[in-house]
């Protein structure tokens, strides 16, 4: 076999491999990326969907936090203006998860039959409080 | 002062398009007075430049919060320090700090060049004014960082209290630079397509400057995660966020072109290839700053979502297509000169490495993207996180790290049977004892104890290569061991700098594995309980909650929980984690500015770090909330990174040292090929 001919076959392994490997990973580990309302209507659809690895977006409802910082135990609402969830999560959430009036949060766990996000994560994003739009802007 | 900011951006934007009109239009050819005039240009570009951001310097050290940029990133009782930052700590400021350093590295070109390649300056020239002009319009038309306000606040906002931090003052100019570099190479290898002077003139003109700019980019991604590190408190350093991702694709990319150039160099191989690499990694570095100010993708990276995003996917394009067109309408001219001879070779281990690279970014940029295919494709938003990327990419980053060992030695051409036996005897001997004592020792962990496996394997090809060097050098010379080794090292400056670099990369790839092996738990302890965490080294520690003070510093107040540490039962002092809450003054009142931050406790030791995060306290009381965690390894990560700098200075200073590697030993099987090949085969 002429050279060019293996190393095209080596070549042709690693492309198939690395093919393969980013198939099955995001088969494997790939999750649903949701807003409240699209996992409302895709429980509706298909009961099954419950217990299902996802993530989910949302903003939290203002007031809604309760930290019970014995157990390490939060629970809150999201909401997406339409549709909302209870959440519960034990764990130490970051620094950026507060009583602020519109922090965004993606939360990564699970729907209960109870209606309950189990949450395994929390990723709290406070987008206004570091860009909050100007008083008023003039050009120089 | 913002006047005369805006006056010099304006002067920079037209400057800029004028010197990319006339230098892409070739019209300098065959007129000197032309041809300087489009080099001054770029001088006069840097000057405004210059200007512009010593206005916005001017105006942040004034404290003139009229600026809405100087009030929306300082305020009064911020460090002096951190208001020098600031400039480039916001969307805005950045831009300009990108466009100076741009001009700064537009006109270090044309001054550093050798003669050798006058006729690809103009063209240079014409590349890095157009890139320049773009990112001053986006300042000029969509984000000006010398915008006023109609009222003028008396205090700032202040800085986020995360990013006051002096990595973090490093990390973003680090990134920043590495990315702006990148413009160098690109605009070289656009200019020696268009001039069609495409022999080895313009790898030779940029092989410097794609060391500093991978380099550079390298200390950035790194101090990247020693901030996540030690400021933002989850216990890692890499989340595969998509903003940490979009700066990994550049360096993948130029990594492999790092590797590719010298096959190119030597055999006059992978000429469409490299100029492939470099057109991507210039799009990809374009790519990551749409990322990371458009908001398209989800990040915890918060820079403002905005439609400045827009102007960088348009230029992405516009480079891309640009690119592109250009070296397929040269691609006949980039014939190879050789073909492959075998692959049992070091072009065939190289070109290997190259498709790793590339498949490993490639990767990386499908799951980062993912969200958005997925939903363009299937209706439903899909993400994938760090399990797909650890997934995809640690058995192919460990195949790489197999080659890293096998690439350096291989003979060029062809490796006969007795090559192989001489070069890799003793590293894969030494491999398998260090297999059979992790094995011995009960590691359990498939791809840990690989990690360690291979490492042992290119550690071993790496001093095998010292080693014999050395003794060449001590039974020519007569020298001693130390004076033999400085020589060896800077006679072959490039050689063993990049064996220096690879030592780096397997440090990495034994603390990377060390993160299989992390403990971590999470507890509410009060005053005198503690709680136990047995180490992977099979230390037992013992945390003991002491308590929790509060006080106040300069701009924050901070509440401090004090633990006391035990080994194995033997006291190792206390350690000390806050959380701390920053504040401004208005009307002689204390409000908060920011979300309450935290401070970790990381005691740091060659075998583990012990990183304890204070979560709060509960209740106003002194009981505190706590997550312990063990990291073995991790000091190695940073060490790593010292000496990838270290490694990476040797192999590209200046002076005759820089000869090709291979060149020292030319007695050595396969290594005194004839350069220019005619592309016979055997």
């Amino acid at each position: 076999m002429k050279a060019g001919t293996k190393f095209l076959a080596g070549a042709a392994l690693i492309v198939a491999s690395v093919g393969f490997l980013i198939a099955e990973g995001v088969k494997e580990t790939g999750v649903y990326f949701l807003t409240p309302t699209e996992l409302a209507s895709k429980t509706a659809a298909d009961p099954t969907f419950y217990n299902v690895g996802l993530k989910m977006g949302a903003k939290v409802v203002p007031g809604s936090i309760r930290r019970d910082r014995a157990t390490r135990e939060i629970d809150f609402r999201v909401s997406d203006g339409t549709q909302s969830y209870p959440v519960r999560f034990r764990g130490l959430v970051p620094d950026t998860f507060t009583d602020a009036s519109d922090i965004e949060v993606v939360v990564e766990g699970r729907l209960g039959r109870d209606g309950v996000f189990q949450a395994t994560d929390v990723l709290a994003k406070c987008g206004s409080r570091y860009e909050a739009v100007a008083p008023k802007t003039t050009k120089a | 002062m913002t006047l005369l900011g805006q006056f010099a951006l304006w002067a920079a934007f037209l400057l800029a398009l004028w010197c990319a009109v006339v230098g892409f239009s070739g019209r300098w050819r065959g007129r000197p007075d032309l041809t300087t005039a489009v080099t001054r240009a770029v001088y006069g570009i840097c000057a405004a430049l210059l200007v512009a951001a010593a206005s916005l310097w001017k105006g942040l050290l004034t404290h003139d919060f009229n600026i809405e940029y100087v009030w929306a990133y300082t305020s009064r009782n911020l460090p002096t320090y951190y208001v020098v930052s600031a400039f480039w700590a916001g969307q805005k400021g950045s831009l300009l700090f990108w466009a100076v350093v741009l001009s700064i590295f537009a006109s270090a070109a044309q001054l550093l060049s050798s003669r050798r390649h006058a006729a690809l300056l103009p063209y240079v020239a014409a590349v890095t004014s157009a890139v320049v002009a773009f990112f001053v319009s986006v300042m000029l038309f969509a984000a000006n960082p010398f915008a006023r306000m109609a009222v003028t606040p008396l205090d700032g906002r202040g800085l986020n209290p995360q990013l006051q931090n002096v990595g973090m003052t490093i990390h973003p100019p680090m990134l920043y630079l590495g990315y702006i570099s990148i413009t160098i190479p690109f605009a070289f290898a656009v200019a020696a397509l268009l001039s069609r002077k495409l022999d080895t003139g313009w790898i030779h003109a940029i092989r410097k400057w794609t060391l500093v700019s991978w380099l550079v980019l390298g200390v950035g991604i790194s101090l990247g995660m020693w901030w996540a590190f030690v400021e933002l408190g989850w216990g890692g350093y890499w989340a595969w966020d998509p903003v940490e991702n979009a700066s990994l694709l550049p360096w993948l990319t130029m990594t492999a072109f790092l590797h590719s150039v010298m096959i190119q160099e030597k055999r006059g191989m992978l000429k469409r290839w490299n100029l492939g690499l470099i057109v991507g990694t210039f799009m990809l570095s374009i790519f990551g700053t749409f990322i990371t100010r458009s908001g398209v993708i989800a990040s915890v990276h918060s820079f403002t979502q905005s439609n400045v995003g827009y102007f960088f996917l348009a230029f992405l394009v516009i480079a891309g297509v640009f690119g592109f067109t250009l070296l397929y309408t040269r691609w006949p001219l980039l014939k190879p000169e050789v073909h492959l001879e075998s692959v049992a070779s070091r072009e065939a281990a190289f070109l290997f490495n190259n498709l790793l690279f590339v498949g490993i970014a490639f990767s990386v940029l499908w799951g980062t993207l993912f969200p958005i295919l997925s939903e363009l494709v299937r209706g439903t938003k899909i993400t994938v996180g760090p399990p797909f990327f650890n997934r995809v990419n640690v058995p192919l980053g460990l195949l790489l790290l197999a080659l890293t060992g096998v690439g350096p030695l291989i003979a060029w051409r062809r490796a006969s049977p007795a090559n192989l036996r001489r070069q890799f005897t003793w590293p894969v001997g030494g491999a398998v004892l260090v297999l059979a004592a992790l094995l011995g020792s009960g590691m359990r962990d498939f791809y840990a104890i690989l990690s360690f496996t291979l490492a042992a394997f290119v550690a071993g090809t790496i001093i095998q290569e010292f080693f014999r060097g050395v003794r060449a050098r001590r039974r020519m010379h007569g020298e001693s061991v130390p004076i033999a080794l400085g020589r060896l090292i800077a006679r072959n400056r490039r050689r063993y700098g990049g064996y220096m670099v690879h030592v780096a990369i397997l440090i990495y790839a034994v603390g990377f594995a060390g993160m299989a092996f992390k403990r971590e738990r999470e507890a509410t302890l009060k005053p005198g309980q503690s709680i136990d965490i047995a180490s992977p080294f099979g230390y037992t520690y013992r945390f003991t909650h002491v308590g929790i003070s509060q006080y106040q510093v300069l701009n924050r107040i901070v509440s401090a929980a004090t633990v006391q540490v035990a080994r194995d039962g033997r006291p190792e002092g206390v350690m000390t984690s806050e959380k701390r809450q920053h504040f401004t003054v208005e009307n002689g009142e204390k409000v908060p500015s920011f979300e309450p931050s935290t401070e970790v406790a990381i005691r740091s030791g060659l075998r583990e770090d012990v990183y304890i995060v204070f979560a709060g306290p509960v209740n106003g009381t002194e009981e505190a909330v706590y997550r312990f965690t063990i990291n073995p390894l991790v000091w190695w990560i940073w060490f790593g990174g010292f000496v990838l700098v270290f490694g990476g200075i040797v192999t590209m200073w200046p002076g005759d040292g820089t000869g090709a590697p291979g060149r020292a030993r030319p007695a050595q099987a396969g290594y005194d090929v004839a350069l220019v090949n005619t592309g016979a085969e055997p």
